[in-house]
């Protein structure tokens, strides 16, 4: 298994440069003179010949990429020209609240999505089929942003049953009660859609293995219902659910955005937000690699699960 | 496509989701010509007046502007966009699989590298990357929403294409002297057409949702213009005061994705083979039981007595009648083979006595199966849960499919035990080690902890065997146990189920398409025939001397009882459909020595004897067997 593992991280070194590469050719993309750009109206004079000489903007594209990778490698994503801090520092300070809340809301879809879809699945066309068929369609069409909204509307402000928006209150204690009050609300509006999906491909995943033969072994067996459908069918359906929630995870992580604008969650997504309004550009680069290299390794821990779900495959 | 369109109709959700956005449509079309107030022109002494209001019907924003005449203008801004992108998305990421799909080699390898390092991306992220470099805008914002999309085209796509590449009319094609850009042309783009549209169908939703995102945190489109998505952006500040402004804009987004979705879904549907014919719909724990008459008593024949059993399956409006009134029993320590062609019913009557017809479609419309006298198929699901496997238990043709995959043997044959009574991990464990070693299995010790796909196929249907034996059962019900296996290993799974139903006083039903298997084991035989046993009686008895013309047949198909190919494909003709069975002898068509009463009417099973036969003009007893 851990030769398995460490296979897996290998594999995901050309993934992490290919990554690199494509956020590099994005800002490549930057029209006009680069150096004022990334700038923008905070550069002096000063900056755009310092920041000229560390990119080397003078130099061919691929001299250029090989400086700002060896760069980063040593830690040094560039500073902020905005908040004048370095990159690295306000990105790693964000990530916490972003996995916070990306987390809850990843395992919200995971546990509700997959335990719909086999409820849905097990009473095809039954009247809880329907209600979930019909949640999940609702689930999957309402923006997550305008979800959010409505819910300060009504649990916060007419309710008062959760705070309106923050991680945590500007005065009084940090306790995980009170966290967990301020992120009932973004975690579950962010979960909705993830849930969703979940759900539906959990939902056909089941009703596709409940009509594999070994099924019809287990009920041979004089298995109950109950085992047939959360032991037997679920384990199989696994197989086919897993890839999606890796998906899901990265669709929780990046969409996290919206939901942090509603309820001014402290994340990454919302300084990413701000920064490119800033027109912060080394700022948004540092944002983007470390936030996409996480979701890679998230990856792979998806494939761990999945090789420890599934012994025929090869490890 | 008349078929597809019906078949749209008929979900009611997906038309009233294509009505609706038509009608969205036709209204953001429209909105030019509506005598709408100007959707800029401010007015801070009306601002956020509500809905209703006399000359805003919808209220007015916190710059006093019509909040109806901005929903409208917005609506078609975001359709517009939304649309736009996808098919931007679609033709990019069509183009780039084609590419990859039709050239294949390092062609293929590098595209679809890139591809992969894409979708390594969150998504919405790597839109926020490229909104950040272009800088904020509605046109930036949706270049960024399409080209994100890009690759699950480019993936979908090439699929489609590599499988296509390969078609005869491709290298027709090439031989002709085709160019490769007229192939693609003229042959591939029309058979990727459908899959495009679809693919576009299944996330333009999705397209309209990022767009109004990333206008909605403002970097999509900007002031004075808006779309759904960045009304909702402004309206955020004023959500608590003035909820109107946020609300109008956040419904219409809901309303346009949702219908998208439903008409999706039932677009989706209407195509999927599998929900046409059922295949994904979830069999009930017990085959579904609608006996329009009392099934005949039981005349204690045997330990197990399959009476005048009548199993169908409905598929949409057609019946197909598998079992057709079938009769039989099985004594302690008998071995009754039943055998016949695929497709006779032979073994949807051995599933059909434990309630495992996969239902739908199956539904058992007559008879009886009685256990020790009890009636299994009228019995309620409590009852028969406590049979299976604990009275009558089953042996299934391939064990690679019939055991679970992800489960290890021995925990399996466990789960057999324990379905019936309780058992501590250490007693199972060494219960499980004894079944395995009844069925011979070397080691068992050490197998228990296989995983089926790590054993061979002799080994895994002896654990099927041995599964089928945790519970000391009285019945066995083997469906083709030795089918898949060769002919060693199929000798060796004999012998082993003789020597447990001598050891042990089984009763076996035995279900085999194999007469050398029937006169290796069986001590009475019955031939089954569109669903109908068309003789029945000792093997020995049959073997020297059979009286249907059906069996008589199968039996010069084989070459030498026990050994060689013992298929039965030789007998010209086809068995018939059972959803369309002759009036008179189903064999008729086949049979050679048909005779016009032959088709009149149903032919009744004859018993002398132990002997029975349904046939008009049996064959003659053979020379020495005449006395
Ligand atoms: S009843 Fe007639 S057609 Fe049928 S098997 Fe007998 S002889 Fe042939």
């Amino acid at each position: 298994m851990t030769g398995y593992i460490l296979k897996r991280l290998l594999s995901a070194v050309p993934v992490l440069i290919g990554i690199t590469v494509i956020v590099f050719l994005i800002m490549a993309l930057i029209p006009g003179d680069p150096a004022t750009a990334i700038l923008g109206s905070y550069a002096t004079p000063e900056n755009v010949a310092k920041l000229n000489r560390d990119l080397g903007l003078d130099k061919p594209l691929v001299q250029q990429y090989f400086i700002w990778l060896g760069n980063m490698l040593q830690g040094d994503f560039g500073t902020s020209f905005a908040l004048n801090r370095p990159v690295l520092d306000e990105v790693l300070e964000r990530f916490g609240a972003t996995l916070v809340l990306a987390g809850t809301a990843f395992v919200l879809c995971a546990v509700l999505g997959v335990a719909a879809g086999v409820v849905s699945a097990a009473n095809q066309y039954g009247l809880a089929d329907k209600a979930i068929t019909f949640a999940v369609l609702l689930g999957i069409s309402i923006p997550s942003f305008f979800l959010g909204m409505m819910m300060i509307l009504l649990f916060a402000v007419n309710l008062r049953w959760f705070p309106v928006s923050g991680m945590w209150p500007i005065y009084g204690a940090r306790s995980l009660s009170v966290l967990l009050t301020h992120l009932a609300m973004p975690a579950f509006a962010l979960a909705v859609v993830a849930t969703g999906v979940v759900a539906r491909l959990s939902r056909s995943a089941m009703l596709e293995v409940l009509r594999q033969d070994f099924i019809r072994t287990a009920r041979a067996k004089g298995v109950s219902e109950r085992g047939v459908i959360w032991r037997h069918a679920l384990k199989a359906a696994m197989v086919a659910i897993i890839p999606v929630l890796g998906i899901q995870a990265g669709f929780v992580l990046s969409g996290a955005v919206y939901i942090e604008m509603v309820f001014q969650w402290p994340g990454v997504g919302r300084m990413l937000v701000d920064a490119i309004l800033k027109r912060d550009i080394l700022l948004v680069q540092g944002g983007v690699v470390l936030v996409a290299a996480c979701y890679v390794l998230f990856n792979i821990a998806v494939d761990v699960a999945q090789s420890l779900l599934d012994p025929r495959i090869k490890t | 496509m008349t078929a597809f369109v019906a078949l749209l109709a008929r979900n009611r959700l997906a038309l009233a989701g294509g009505v609706v956005l038509v009608c969205v449509v036709l209204l953001a079309l429209a909105v030019p010509v509506l005598p709408l107030a100007d959707p800029d022109v401010t007015n801070t002494a009306q601002r956020f007046q509500p809905p209703l209001s006399p000359g805003a019907l919808l209220g007015t924003d916190h710059l006093g502007r019509d909040l109806l005449s901005r929903l409208l203008w917005g609506t078609r801004l975001s359709l517009a966009v939304g649309f736009a992108a996808a098919i931007a998305a679609a033709t990019i990421g069509a183009a780039i699989g084609i590419v990859a799909g039709f050239y294949g080699g390092r062609t293929d390898n590098i595209i679809m590298r890139g591809v992969d390092m894409l979708m390594a991306f969150p998504y919405i992220l790597l839109a926020l990357a490229i909104v950040a470099a272009l800088g904020p805008g509605l046109f930036n914002a949706l270049i960024a929403v399409a080209a994100v999309n890009v690759p699950f085209f480019a993936r979908n796509i090439r699929g489609i294409t590599v499988g296509i590449a390969h078609k005869e009319f491709v290298d027709a094609a090439r031989l002709a002297g085709l160019s490769n850009r007229r192939i693609i042309l003229s042959e591939i783009l029309p058979n990727v057409i459908p899959v495009i549209v679809i693919a576009m169908s299944t996330t333009i939703g999705w397209m309209i949702l990022e767009t109004a995102g990333l206008s909605f945190l403002g970097l999509g489109s900007q002031p004075p213009q808006a779309d759904l998505g960045s009304m909702l952006g402004e309206a955020r500040s004023a959500l608590i005061t003035n909820p109107h402004t946020s609300i109008v804009p956040g419904v219409m987004i809901l309303i346009i994705v949702m219908s998208i979705n439903l008409l999706g879904d039932g677009v989706r549907d209407a195509l999927d083979p599998r929900l046409k014919s059922g295949a994904l719909s979830r069999p009930m724990a017990a085959t579904r039981v609608d006996r329009a008459q009392t099934p005949p008593p039981p005349s204690g024949a045997g330990l197990l007595e399959v009476a005048a059993l009548e199993t169908q399956f409905h598929v949409r409006n057609r019946v197909y009648r598998a079992v057709g009134g079938v009769d039989l029993h099985v004594r302690k320590g008998e071995c009754l083979g039943i055998i016949g062609e695929s497709g006779s019913g032979k073994s949807v009557t051995a599933l059909s006595i434990m309630g495992l017809v996969a239902s739908p479609p199956g539904v058992i419309t007559g008879g009886a199966a009685y256990y020790d006298g009890h009636d299994l198929i009228g019995a309620p699901y409590g009852r028969l849960r406590d049979i299976r496997g604990r009275s009558v238990s089953y042996i299934f043709q391939d064990p690679l499919s019939t055991l679970h995959p992800l489960y290890r043997v021995g925990d399996q044959l466990i789960e057999a035990i324990r379905a019936h009574r309780p058992i501590g991990r250490a007693a199972g464990r060494a219960k499980a080690v004894e079944l395995l070693r009844a069925v011979r299995i070397p080691n068992p010790e050490k197998r228990i902890t296989d995983f089926p796909h790590e054993m061979s196929g002799g080994m895994r249907q002896r654990v099927g065997i041995a599964m089928a034996l945790a519970n000391d059962p009285d019945v066995i019900i083997a469906d083709e146990p030795t089918t898949a296996l060769d002919v060693t290993v199929q000798a060796q799974v004999l012998t082993i189920l003789d020597d447990l139903r001598r050891s042990r006083g089984l009763a076996i039903i035995f279900i085999t398409h194999d007469f050398g298997v029937v006169a290796q084991l069986c001590d009475r035989v019955g031939v089954m025939y569109a669903g109908r046993i068309v003789e029945e009686g000792l093997t020995s008895d049959i073997l020297r001397a059979p009286r249907h013309p059906y069996t008589a047949r199968l039996m010069a198909c084989v070459p030498e009882l026990g050994a060689g190919k013992r298929r039965l494909e030789a007998i010209p003709g086809l068995p018939p459909v059972v959803d369309n069975l002759p009036q008179g002898c189903a064999f008729a068509d086949r049979c050679q020595q048909v005779q016009a009463a032959c088709r009149r009417a149903g032919i009744p099973l004859e018993r002398h004897g132990t002997h029975a036969v349904r046939c008009l003009y049996p064959v003659p007893q053979s020379q020495e067997a005449t006395p």
